[in-house]
């Protein structure tokens, strides 16, 4: 066995830190899917009439609809009756009015995964939403927020504080019947965030939402909706861990980002889901819609992502660029290590004149795993002088990983330009010589090079973040070299 | 310092070394010399600790130590130094950030703290101005888009950053022109001190000219077949290698 093999088989092996369980009683569904369940997720929130109808006409979509197949990822079919549709803290039941009221051991939960909630020790110029499986647990910094004018709440708060705004953006951006995840998601989401950013204000603080699926046999299908209004901007973070289980579990979520004139939208993902274990066993089932309208001329919206979790990854940040002059950028690091699989990408749907966009995609395979890019660039008819310019590069750890590139590209608009560049390395043995020729073991050689290969991506991270994912890279690594 | 003995060496089952003795003392600048294929950059690689190279017998001591039981980035750690015929490029890790997590890899192994920042920064400065490379590589990635000189210059700088016990050169002087052969060999004099020693790999007499050695060997089919002092290089300069009866391989 080679250098770097062994170098990244020592450093994979570390284990998932985050996959430890909340021991809370919940109040959990049984698992099954029907109408009566649609039913009783909408009264569990109170929901209106109209939503219970919204929900109700995408369940019917779905039963119609087939999985997707055409994404470079194996795995047995789901069961969608043996998934539990919703499960919350008992604790939570008569929700909390402030993080105060919020069940301590709910609390320590987040503070062990490095995210604190109470007022002492919260991340300073961040507010966090807390998700824990189907629920929001609490809002830091409402306050403040307020006195912006920004809406930073769980979204089924929101169904009832801002019913005019949800009813007119949810499923604007991705319709109920977009794809089957979504359809599935239409109509059993259960909570996610609500983000609103009136004409001209600049949020003051980063937001994020921090997801946490904790019960098992459950699903998590939360829902995600940010408007930013007329030359507003926003910076939305999200993060994402579960337990350690022998059983997969499904998160099929979806992100709608409405973007009016001049405004801006910078979404981070740092995605940390159990990714199974080293025989492949568990893990999540990451099957997200997330998309972008910049509806407004000058808007532009910016999706950074960096994956290291989940057993499966299928998910496509979009960009649709309908007003002119707008701007959408995706940068993303996957990494995949044992028996991981990712399909992810983008499409930049390039409508207004003058539109223009960037994909920086940075794909790292280790041990037997298999990563692909999928990513559309569509000029329409109207898009005179679209730009597009995409740099897919993959690095391979080892001789068992595989990577894929899937672009897609089609032009109907002679004055636009799409560049596209790809590149595939390997991790050499004679990186690995210098470096350790210079002192540097083979571990942190490997960690150091891939931090390297993927630092265009990191730097569009918020600064806080960019430490963090950093340090996950490592931690994913672990035991790749062996 | 380096004590090498009766030294065999294959790689791809293919025997390179064939019963090498070499013995460098504390403050000695040794050269070896000699035509292509005759196993020069294979003796580098070996004393570097590259896993590639298959060690069938022989011994060799450094410090008092067997350097073959020790890994390869604790022999950096220990003080040996390689300089690389072709250093490979890191694209993204600056060389900054390269040396510091070297430095401060060698600094734990000797149980120091990490290096202060703004006192690596300075010496970085300095050590870069010394080998004339613009400060501004110092951000650039790890010999990412550096001229074939401007790499050599960059492994004598992580030289003189790292100060070795012992610095093997491997053909460090090979595409220089004659400033760069200047900078490289005012750098490696720079380190010449009584408890550092210096093995240096050439094809040409002419990098002998700015380092003066104390000892010139030949190497040729996998030994050392002629040892002497610096005339001895002279001497191969005027003569060729066919004085001493070997054929230049086509390598």
């Amino acid at each position: 066995m080679s250098n770097s093999d062994k170098a990244v088989k020592e450093l994979i092996k570390r284990e998932y830190e985050h996959g430890f369980v909340t021991n809370i009683e919940s109040d959990t569904f049984e698992p099954g899917l029907n109408e009566s369940i649609i039913r009783r997720i909408s009264a569990k929130k109170k929901e209106p009439e109209w939503l219970l109808e919204w929900r109700l006409k995408a369940y019917t979509a779905w039963q119609q609809m087939e999985e997707p197949e055409w994404a470079q990822v194996k795995f047995p079919k789901v069961d969608f009756n043996s998934i539990a549709y919703f499960s919350a803290p008992k604790s939570n039941e008569n929700a909390p009015k402030s993080i105060d009221d919020v069940d301590p051991e709910l609390l320590r939960t987040y503070e062990k995964l490095g995210i604190p909630l109470h007022e002492r020790a919260r991340l300073a110029g961040v507010a966090v939403d807390a998700v824990f499986d189907s629920v929001s647990i609490g809002t830091t910094f409402k306050e403040k927020l307020t006195e912006a004018g920004v809406v930073f709440c769980p979204i089924s708060e929101a169904v009832h504080s801002h019913p005019e705004l949800v009813k007119k953006y949810l499923g604007s951006v991705v319709p109920q019947r977009d794809n089957f995840y979504a359809a599935l998601n239409s109509a059993v989401f259960s909570d996610g965030s609500f983000v609103y950013i009136p004409k001209g204000v600049r949020c003051p603080l980063e937001l994020s939402t921090y997801f946490r699926i904790n019960e098992a046999n459950t699903g998590q299908f939360e829902r995600t909706l940010i408007i930013a209004e007329e030359g507003s901007h926003v910076s939305y973070l999200e993060g994402c861990t579960a337990p350690m289980r022998d059983e997969n579990q499904l998160h099929a979520a979806v992100v709608e980002l409405v973007i009016l004139d001049d405004a801006e939208i910078k979404y981070s993902t740092v995605q940390n889901w159990y990714p199974g274990d080293e025989n492949g066993l568990g893990g999540i089932y990451n099957f997200v819609t997330k998309r972008a309208a910049c509806i407004g001329k000058n808007s532009k919206v910016s999706w950074t992502q960096v994956e290291t979790g989940s057993a499966i990854t299928w998910k496509y940040p979009s960009c649709i660029l309908r007003g002119d002059n707008s701007v959408g950028e995706f940068y993303s690091v996957a990494l995949t290590n044992n028996l991981q699989q990712a399909d992810t990408g983008t499409k930049m749907i390039h409508l207004g004149k003058n539109t223009r966009s960037t994909i920086i995609s940075k794909g790292i395979s280790a041990g037997r795993s298999d990563s692909s890019y999928r990513g559309l660039v569509k000029i329409g008819p109207g898009a005179e002088n679209a730009r597009n310019y995409t740099q897919c590069d993959s690095l391979l750890i080892g001789d068992k990983c595989g990577a894929h590139t899937f672009p897609y590209i089609e032009s109907k608009n002679k004055s636009a330009v799409v560049e596209h560049e790809a590149t595939t390395s390997k991790v050499s043995d004679d990186q690995l010589f210098l470096c350790r020729q210079r002192g540097i073991d083979a571990e942190h050689a490997v960690s150091m090079i891939v931090n390297g290969f993927c630092k265009e991506v990191f730097k569009e991270l918020p600064m806080e973040f960019a430490v963090e994912a950093t340090k996950l890279l490592e931690v994913s690594l672990e035991g790749s070299v062996g | 310092m380096l004590e090498i003995k009766n030294l065999h060496v294959s790689v791809d089952g293919k025997e390179i070394l064939k019963g090498l003795n070499l013995s460098v003392k504390p403050g000695e600048v040794h050269a070896i010399m000699g035509p292509n294929g005759s196993g020069k950059s294979t003796l580098s690689q070996v004393i570097a600790g590259n896993e590639a190279y298959e060690i069938t017998s022989g011994s060799i001591t450094y410090q008092g130590k067997d350097l073959l039981e020790m890994a390869t980035e604790e022999r950096a750690r220990e003080g040996v130094f390689l300089a690389f015929q072709y250093p490979v490029e890191i694209p993204g890790v600056s060389n900054l950030q390269f040396m510091k997590t070297a430095i401060n890899n060698i600094r734990h192994h000797r149980g120091l703290d990490e290096i202060n920042v703004a006192e690596f920064m300075k010496q970085a400065k300095a050590k870069s101005q010394q080998v004339d490379l613009d400060p501004a590589f110092l951000k650039r990635g790890v010999n990412e888009g550096f001229s074939g000189g401007e790499k050599k210059r960059n492994e004598i700088m992580q030289m003189l950053m790292l100060e070795p016990t012992l610095a093997v050169l491997d053909e460090t002087d090979s595409g220089l022109d004659i400033d760069a052969l200047k900078v490289v060999a005012d750098g490696v004099n720079a380190l010449r001190a009584p408890d550092k020693s210096v093995v240096m790999i050439t094809h040409y007499q002419r990098l002998l000219d700015y380092i003066v050695p104390d000892y010139v060997h030949v190497l040729a089919r996998g030994q050392i077949i002629k040892s002497g002092g610096k005339e001895l290089a002279l001497e191969l300069e005027d003569k060729g290698y066919a004085w001493l009866g070997i054929e230049e391989a086509t390598a």
